[in-house]
């Protein structure tokens, strides 16, 4: 992984003391609360429903276990001993004390993390694929121009104070499992006829109130050109965006006001106006980023059947939380964070610690966090599968629902976020509850469930083959419900199938949705494929019937 | 008399803003809007002629007033709105002015000030409750950068380049 220079670590530190300066001058009453909310959102601090919320950055998600036990150990010592792992591969803590933040961040600097730029109107955190270097079907590693963009866009003198908040995401398979399509700029690595290496470029992809696909502004960006091109994206956003209004600020509304074809005749006579003052990306930076990533030490193993003769139990995990490697003799592996009964994405911080030991004999001392709020043992030695999954089963980080309805992403709602109108973790408890019986999760398949509680659509519900949207009805919690949305290849966003629900019916008639599918589905047919074939009208008609009709 | 901070100094302001006393020899800012309604008048004024810029305003539509003036102030209304740091950049690097480029405005904060720097501008004039000399502090924060942009004094390390 990315080991900082001396420009890394000095910058960090430099940023961990002006953040210190910041608070003591806030809480001196020297600092307006405006003031320091623009810097302290900066340096990922919300005001929450309770306390303070520190987004802590995970850059493409990649951890060290080192970094994981430091995690483990900052949650401890200044929260109550567990994080909430984020979409965007952040984690959060929910209650720290905002006199303790600076030291915090001075801890995190210790071990090259920081949470700069994970909240407010400039660059966010960039994200990748979580099967990065070990998918079998990748262009190239898209982590090496991930940790370039974090770099390039760190402390950006011209788009730190932009309309709103900017996210990228790269990948470089063809699968899009980094949701690209709905981020502000999408990047996928590709080669030209020549056999160049460049990306494809996706502008104005976003969710919100205001959900919109990404569309293809450039087909092909040579690998010199992609800091240079940013530049005129972003000049172009951060001049003509909308500043007069919050909801209609982010990129996707001045792409669809322009139209895709204008906007893209704008940022190049951007690009060839800027070019020559703009960062060019030379071969040997890229040289120096890449020669983070290389490989770690494969042992030359043959790859054989770990499950076979196993017990069901550990059948089902290979099956479900294990994953195939392009280096023969290893798989990698989920760490569920989706165990029934506890809150999605949570993880304590004994569980943190325990798997960086973990990582450490079993994974290159390596973790990752994914989009769909787990962790990934990326290069584990099939011969050491069965060991791990004891190890993980005594964590309860072993349960074998990876891809199932109960892998479900959730934010953290109003248990917490002062933007939620209703809760999540609740109705998350509800579907796990109801859905317990894995056979039953297995004989429905891949059905992933999104749940936001707030049309700010931190948990994508827009895009979930069945999403879940908290609404506040007179200061009651009820959930609207989308079916059909997609991120993964063809992207889709989901129908409202009618009125909302109460908080108490939601798991019923998330269970009488699939019913429709399980008892009417085509030989083979995922449940997103039915939706698209046969339209939201039967699964509408049985999800409002009452529970003795259903039954 | 109001302070600025200019080029790692806190000084005395020599310009006034339009509706400020001033006489036909003082430094004068005039607002855009102002300046293209009647030019020759502003420019026969024996003082130094500046112009001011909203965030609503086309940088691009400077370029035949540029030769004529001394100072640009380019006004930063609030906290968040920062379009103003691109029209510092597009007056150095694409309008070629050299003259003085100054940061006004209820947002111009110490906790902007490096990056205004970085982004052309030499000159800030601070609303009155903020210090001048933690401002001052402030533009030496960092000395390490990422980004070709103004090169300021202080900084060591950069990692990309034009």
């Amino acid at each position: 992984m990315y080991r900082y220079d001396d420009l890394d670590q000095a910058f960090v530190d430099e940023r961990v003391a002006e953040f210190r300066d910041q608070t003591r001058r806030f809480l001196a009453g020297q600092l307006s609360e405006d003031e320091f909310k623009a810097v302290r959102l900066r340096n990922g601090l919300y005001i929450q429903r309770h306390a303070p919320m520190l987004r802590i950055a995970i850059p493409y998600g990649l951890l060290s276990s080192r970094q994981l036990r430091k995690l483990g150990e900052v949650a401890r010592r200044y929260d109550r001993s567990f994080g909430h792992f984020t979409t965007r591969t952040n984690l959060q803590l929910n209650w720290p004390n905002l006199a303790d933040v600076p030291d915090i961040l001075e801890q995190l600097a210790t071990v090259q993390m920081h949470a700069i730029q994970t909240s407010g109107n400039c660059i966010r955190n960039v994200t990748a694929d979580h099967m990065a270097g070990v998918a079998k079907d990748e262009v190239d590693d898209p982590r090496p121009y991930c940790e370039i963009i974090r770099q390039w866009s760190t402390h950006h003198p011209e788009f730190t104070y932009l309309p709103r908040k900017f996210k990228f995401a790269v990948t470089g398979s063809p699968e899009d499992r980094a949701a690209s399509e709905v981020h502000d700029i999408g990047l996928h690595l590709k080669r030209d006829e020549q056999g160049n290496l460049g990306f494809q470029v996706l502008v104005g992809g976003g969710l919100g109130r205001q959900p919109i696909i990404g569309q293809v502004i450039r087909e092909f960006l040579p690998v010199p050109d992609l800091l240079s091109y940013c530049e005129a994206i972003l000049r172009v956003y951060n001049r003509y965006g909308r500043r007069d209004n919050i909801h209609k600020a982010r990129i996707k509304v001045l792409v669809k006001s322009l139209g895709i074809d204008r906007f893209r005749e704008q940022v190049d006579t951007e690009w060839q106006a800027s070019r020559a003052t703009a960062p060019r990306l030379e071969a040997a930076e890229v040289d120096r980023v890449r020669s983070h990533f290389v490989p770690p030490a494969y042992e030359e193993l043959q790859n054989f059947d770990a499950a076979a003769g196993r017990e069901p139990e550990f059948q089902a995990w290979y099956r479900y939380n294990t994953r195939e490697h392009k280096v023969s003799g290893y798989r990698a592996v989920f760490v569920s964070l989706k165990a029934h009964g506890e809150a999605p994405g949570d993880m304590t911080s004994d569980q943190m610690e325990a798997v960086a030991d973990l990582a450490d004999r079993v994974s290159f001392g390596m973790i990752r966090v994914t989009h769909s709020q787990n962790l990934l043992l990326a290069d584990v030695r099939q011969i050491d599968l069965y060991a791990a999954w004891q190890e993980l089963k005594q964590l309860h980080l072993a349960t074998p629902n990876i891809g199932t309805l109960t892998d479900m992403i959730v934010c953290p709602g109003l248990d917490f976020c002062s933007l939620a109108n209703a809760g999540t973790i609740n109705v998350a408890k509800q579907i796990q509850a109801r859905f317990d019986d894995l056979d039953y999760l297995y004989d429905l398949g891949d059905i992933e469930i999104k749940m936001s509680g707030c049309m700010n659509a931190c948990g994508h519900h827009h895009v979930g083959h069945i999403g879940i949207l908290g609404v506040d009805k007179h200061g009651e919690e009820w959930y609207q419900i989308t079916l059909g949305g997609s991120v993964n290849g063809f992207s889709a966003l989901g129908e409202v199938i009618g009125p909302s629900v109460p908080q108490k019916d939601v798991a019923a008639t998330i269970e009488r949705i699939v019913e429709v599918y399980r008892t009417q589905r085509e030989d083979g047919e995922r449940f997103v494929e039915m939706v698209h074939r046969v339209g939201i009208k039967p699964f509408k008609e049985r999800a409002y019937a009452s529970h003795s009709e259903a039954a | 008399m109001r302070r600025i901070l200019k080029r790692h100094e806190v000084v005395a302001d020599e310009w006034r803003h339009l509706g400020e006393d001033a006489t036909d020899a003082d430094a004068l800012i005039v607002p855009l809007a102002d300046l293209r309604k009647e030019p020759a008048v502003w420019q026969a004024r024996s003082g130094r002629l500046g112009l001011r810029i909203a965030p609503a305003e086309s940088v691009e539509s400077l370029a035949d007033l540029l030769p004529h003036v001394a100072l640009v102030a380019v006004e930063f209304p609030n906290v968040g709105d920062g379009r103003g740091f691109s029209y510092g950049r597009l007056l150095r690097d694409r309008l070629q002015f050299k003259g003085e480029l100054r940061a006004v405005g209820q947002g111009v904060k110490q906790d902007k000030i490096f990056l205004l720097a970085r982004c052309g501008f030499e000159s800030f004039e601070l609303p009155p409750e903020e210090n001048a000399d933690e401002a001052l502090k402030a533009l030496r924060r960092y000395d390490v950068v990422y980004q070709p942009a103004e090169p300021i004094e202080g900084i060591r390390r950069q990692r990309f380049f034009a």
